[in-house]
């Protein structure tokens, strides 16, 4: 039987291949979606601690399961500005690469 | 069967992670966070949390990558052209993320709880979407309005932003 470390551990995977991604990739919308990636293992691990964390009913915290589900509504809310953003941007300067956007570079 | 079913959804879900960060077309890359979503709604089901992987592959899966493909054709983007690579930004990214993979594990490996089981749970004669249903609309009532307060004023936003002329 897996264990909560594994569960933990496969998160913190997702989280760093992610990480990754924000800080490798120059790629606007590469970004964004190593952004998303990086929201998904934060709700792996709290969906293993529900688990974890067994009530005295016998049932998972479902606490932690409703975090999630606001996790995933705000995400999907903060997706939808950020490519309107993006769409906003490639208009102005016709490109998603970051180094093209340097205006406000100190 | 849980352990197989596990390290199987495990390894799909984290390769086809790497594939979003690998590939240089942005189709190919979006295709794979398809498959990274899918296989983490399997990963939750194998949690018992089967209103989440629900809510997973509807929203996930579904709406927001609807979204990327969509935006991903309007602005037409082609996979990218070489540039010349900034070694110095590269070899520092890499140090950072061996540093946090390493603190990761550590941290994961130390915790008390780390390498327990999970306890069995209770049998009910209803759905899990019933007891989070229960808990949503009497502990969480006031964040479950704000939320559409939230998602109401982002379409506004997204109706404004996406306007020909932005003043």
């Amino acid at each position: 039987m897996p264990t909560l470390g594994d569960y933990l551990l496969v998160s913190g995977l997702l989280f760093s291949i992610g990480l990754a991604g924000v800080l490798l990739r120059r790629n606007l919308l590469i970004i964004f979606m190593s952004l998303e990636l990086m929201l998904n293992a934060a709700n792996l691990s709290l969906v293993a601690f529900a688990r974890h964390g067994v009530t005295a009913f016998g049932l998972p915290d479902y606490n932690a399961q409703v975090l999630v589900f606001f996790i995933i509504t705000v995400a999907a809310a903060e997706v939808a500005v950020g490519l309107a953003i993006i769409v906003a941007l490639y208009r102005l300067r016709q490109s998603t690469h970051v180094e093209d956007l340097n205006r406000m570079k100190f | 069967m849980l352990t197989i079913l596990f390290w199987v959804f495990s390894v799909l879900m984290l390769a086809s992670a790497a594939a979003v960060v690998l590939f240089r077309n942005p189709v190919n890359s979006a295709m794979s966070l398809v498959l990274s979503f899918l296989a983490l709604a399997a990963l939750f089901v194998t949690l018992d949390a089967f209103f989440i992987g629900v809510i997973q592959v509807l929203v996930y899966a579904g709406a927001v990558m609807v979204l990327f493909l969509f935006i991903i054709m309007l602005l037409d983007l082609k996979a990218e052209t070489r540039r010349r690579l900034n070694i110095a930004a590269l070899a520092g990214g890499i140090a950072v993320l061996g540093g946090f993979v390493v603190l990761i594990t550590h941290v994961v490996k130390s915790l008390p709880t780390s390498a327990d089981h999970f306890p069995a749970l209770a049998r009910t004669g209803y759905s899990d979407a019933y007891d989070i249903g229960m808990t949503l609309f009497s502990d969480f009532n006031l964040p479950f309005q704000i939320i559409g307060v939230l998602l109401l004023v982002s379409t506004i936003g997204v109706v404004f932003l996406s306007r020909r002329s932005l003043r």
